[in-house]
């Protein structure tokens, strides 16, 4: 396929460009990049499309929106409010909802594109880290995509804010005392962003910019770069038959994936229309104008801030006071530590796993979650702490929905939040071990056939039959870590210069962790190992084309 | 029967199973645990109260707990001088008689009907003074200034209520009910009453002008029509974020694995 010379009309497009530009060969190898078939690929894709819609209905809400606080009396459509006074951003927003035409719609599209957009960047982002495939040569990568992922954050943050209803205030009354809570500098921190007391006139216009102009300008660069770093190193693919590290097998984006990659934009935008035509986000009116007297129950940031509003909400109220400051904990830490904890684990691990593992080889075959325990286990308790956090910040409306005390909501998420991903941790590492010892028994002994035979002794036993190659391909595509150089002792006794020190304690630690509870797959094997990770490189010769990284790799298949 | 045992095999079929088995002990719960909150808005009649049926009546449901002259027991306050407001509040709302003390009565089913519950309510008032059941102009929705009344809503109720009536979580198991069954009536005894764990709200706290503001704007918030479609229970992000996961991302997922299964593969010797 990827040999065949595309159509006329592509053709003379791309001869047009060339003979101004001097592109086709770049084109041309580009428009062959290969994306593999399995769906989990596909989820940094939502993100992708989420980002278009966004800015799509972003510039159309941006055409009536005024990020104002001059403070105006209501005289729009929705009597409820009528005669009441309120900010021009308020004001606005009411008028978008219910004087502009699809106003309210684009709103809503607006606000679930928002809600999925970060949704799809942190599966997309789970699937990278259980499949590992940030490992060389994908770090920066990732490192970008961390970038991307804290910016929507706050981008989100910023956009809840805006219309100066009674919710979004709320959040910025948070914001305003986590700014407060850093020590020495909260203070000025807080005035210099605000223009001076809350809720005051500057900080709504200032976020707008912010919202509108400069984040989403260094998200489109970081897609940008993403992207581009994507298609130069190609994609990473799941272990299987043919497959090796010097291939990816899938389809060729010109022009099957283009047109299924267009097929799930429709998809994603029919997603997120439909959410937008037939459920309620974010309905304002019912909030009212934000005053700082006023408050409601079920007072929640969009789902994204949920764990950082579950953190507030479970800690004790702690303060000290020292040489006559206070430094608030009740605040500072919530707002820093667990946030700091995931995004900082995640932007160092790609680095701390290759310096315990000693595993500076390129990696494109993608690893099953099973096959690389501790790594597994880490994630799920990363993912542990995280869910319990996102589930305490809405505890008022579990106790109340559930028919539980409030208190003891928080209460049990104190300990939870501790207890729950050690838990996971140990319950995740068995769980892979016990499917590796599932993948080791299946090459072993084959696969239960269904059929049960009696024998003469009157024993009756299930026939196995061997799994099919397809199935082999999978299971033993698990590549081993790689012996750490390190030794503990060189042959006189003397520990090695890097095994000393509390680093070198760590790393040999670290390595233990990575490498222990491992279960051979090819132990037991019948001797011959048909699919070693470089067997079949030269298979399909037709396919493998010389030339950039991502173009040697590529191999389809119809 | 052969389906069965050719589906069975199927890696999705334990997944099938337990959603089965979860969806039919949801549906059998729902149907098996009593609904005590149900309850029938009770149209107020005024009508001339008879004390002594009132009182026989009191003798019968209430004096267990309130005392033979509802003068409060170990189980439950004194009645003396809570008026009868209080009295139309609880009872009609089905509170009183209460089934058991938890950490807050529910509401339910009402038992006395509207002319008993007038009765009970003129003898309590007969043993000393309290507000009195409010008059039908004192509670008509329709000439309360709805936009006041959302003001003074999310400054004095919504903390508990929540922005749109739907009720929320309060400390030590107690709750603030969600707005939708109650009456014009009854939401103005509560504020005038401040039962369980509601706080009291005099007439000078909140004129009866802006009491009858703020049952405007409840009534007319809980009428109105969710512009947006499905108000998703009117609680705010959560319900949102739940939505955005469960049905969002869960469709356009499906929608990738559909796009990317592979066609069905032919058997090998075929």
């Amino acid at each position: 396929m990827t040999t065949q010379a595309p159509p006329k009309a592509v053709d003379g497009a791309i001869g047009f460009l060339d003979e101004r530009f001097g592109t086709a060969g770049f084109l041309r190898g580009k428009m062959k990049k290969v994306f593999p078939d399995h769906w989990s690929f596909m989820l940094g894709e939502i993100a992708l499309y989420s980002f278009i819609i966004l800015l799509a209905t972003g510039t159309f809400l941006t055409l009536w929106f005024k990020p104002s606080m001059s403070e105006v009396v209501y005289n729009g459509h929705y009597t409820k409010l009528y005669g009441v006074h309120m900010s021009e951003a308020y004001n606005s927003t009411l008028r978008i909802s219910f004087d502009v035409r699809g106003g309210l719609l684009m709103r809503q599209i607006h606000h679930w594109a928002a809600v999925l957009f970060v949704a799809s960047l942190t599966v997309h982002m789970l699937r990278v880290f259980f499949t590992g495939a940030y490992r060389k040569p994908r770090e920066v990568n990732w490192l970008i995509g961390l970038g991307l992922f804290t910016l929507a954050l706050l981008e989100g943050l910023f956009g809840y804010s805006l219309p100066d209803d009674l919710l979004s205030g709320t959040g910025l009354r948070i914001t305003q005392g986590v700014m407060q809570s850093i020590p020495l500098v909260g203070t000025y921190l807080f005035y210099f962003a605000f223009g001076g007391d809350f809720p005051g006139h500057d900080f709504i216009p200032r976020l707008y910019t912010v919202h509108v102009l400069l984040i989403p300008g260094i998200l489109l660069a970081l897609v940008g770069a993403h992207f581009m770093i994507l298609w130069h190193q190609g994609h990473t693919q799941f272990p299987g038959k043919n497959r090796a590290e010097k291939n990816v097998i899938g389809k060729p984006f010109y022009p099957v994936f283009m047109i299924k990659a267009g097929a799930f934009f429709m998809f994603t935008f029919a997603v997120i229309a439909l959410l937008g035509t037939f459920a309620q986000i974010n309905p304002i009116w019912l909030f009212g104008p934000y005053t700082p007297d006023a408050i409601t129950a079920g007072s929640q940031p969009d789902y994204y801030m949920g764990f950082l509003e579950g953190a507030l909400r479970i800690m004790p109220n702690w303060e000290t006071n020292l040489w006559g400051h206070t430094v608030s904990w009740n605040v500072l830490v919530p707002a820093l530590v667990p946030l700091g904890l995931i995004m900082t684990g995640a932007a160092l691990w790609p680095f701390i796993e290759q310096w315990a593992t000693g595993d500076k080889r390129i990696h494109h075959i993608a690893d099953r979650p099973r096959n690389a325990p501790f790594r597994t286990a880490v994630g799920m308790t990363a993912v542990t702490f995280y869910g319990l956090l996102w589930l305490a910040g809405g505890n008022d409306v579990i106790a109340d929905k559930f028919h539980v005390s409030l208190y003891a909501t928080t209460w049990f998420f104190r300990v939870a939040v501790f207890v729950g991903p050690a838990i996971a941790y140990f319950v995740t590492k068995r769980i892979c071990l016990g499917l590796q010892n599932k993948d080791a028994d299946i090459l072993h002994h084959g696969v239960e056939s269904g059929v049960i035979m009696r024998l003469p002794s009157g024993e009756f036993i299930e026939v196995h039959e061997p799994a099919r190659d397809e199935d082999k391909a999978v299971l033993t595509g698990k590549v081993p870590l790689p012996e750490l150089a390190i030794e503990d002792e060189d042959e006189n006794g003397i520990p090695s210069p890097s095994a000393r020190g509390p680093l070198g304690k760590l790393r040999k630690n670290l390595n233990q962790a990575f490498t222990a509870d491992d279960v051979p797959v090819n132990g037991h094997d019948e001797g011959h190992d048909d699919t070693g990770p470089h067997a079949e490189e030269d298979l399909q010769p037709g396919g493998v084309e010389p030339g950039g990284t991502g173009g040697s790799r590529a191999i389809s298949h119809h | 029967m052969k389906w069965i045992t050719a589906w069975r095999r199927r890696p999705w079929a334990g997944y099938a199973v337990v959603l089965a088995a979860l969806a039919i002990i949801g549906v059998a719960y729902a149907g098996v645990s009593p609904r005590t909150d149900r309850a029938q808005a009770a149209a107020a009649a005024a009508s001339d109260q008879d004390v002594a049926k009132g009182k026989q009546l009191f003798n019968q449901a209430c004096s267990s707990c309130h005392g033979a002259n509802a003068e409060g027991t170990k189980n439950a306050p004194s009645l003396i001088g809570v008026g009868a407001a209080s009295v139309d509040f609880q009872v009609s709302t089905g509170r009183m008689p209460a089934m058991n003390l938890g950490a807050q009565i529910p509401r339910k089913k009402p038992v006395f009907n509207e002319e008993q519950t007038r009765q009970i309510a003129a003898y309590i008032a007969s043993l000393g003074g309290g507000p009195a059941i409010p008059s039908k102009d004192q509670v008509d929705p329709a000439s309360g200034d709805a936009a006041m009344g959302g003001k003074l809503f999310r400054a004095n109720c919504a903390q508990c209520h929540n922005f749109a009536g739907s009720g929320g979580a309060l400390t030590g198991g107690k709750y603030a009910p969600p707005l939708d069954k109650a009456t014009p009536e009854q939401i103005y005894e509560a504020m005038l009453t401040g039962p369980q764990a509601m706080p009291v709200f005099n007439d000078t706290t909140l004129t009866p002008a802006q009491k009858r503001a703020i049952i405007a704007y409840v009534t007319q918030t809980r009428s109105e029509p969710n512009p947006g479609g499905n108000g998703l229970g009117r609680v705010g992000p959560v319900a949102e974020g739940l939505a955005g996961w469960l049905v969002g991302l869960g469709l356009i997922v499906i929608a990738a694995m559909w796009i990317t299964a592979r066609k069905p593969k032919k058997k090998h010797n075929v």
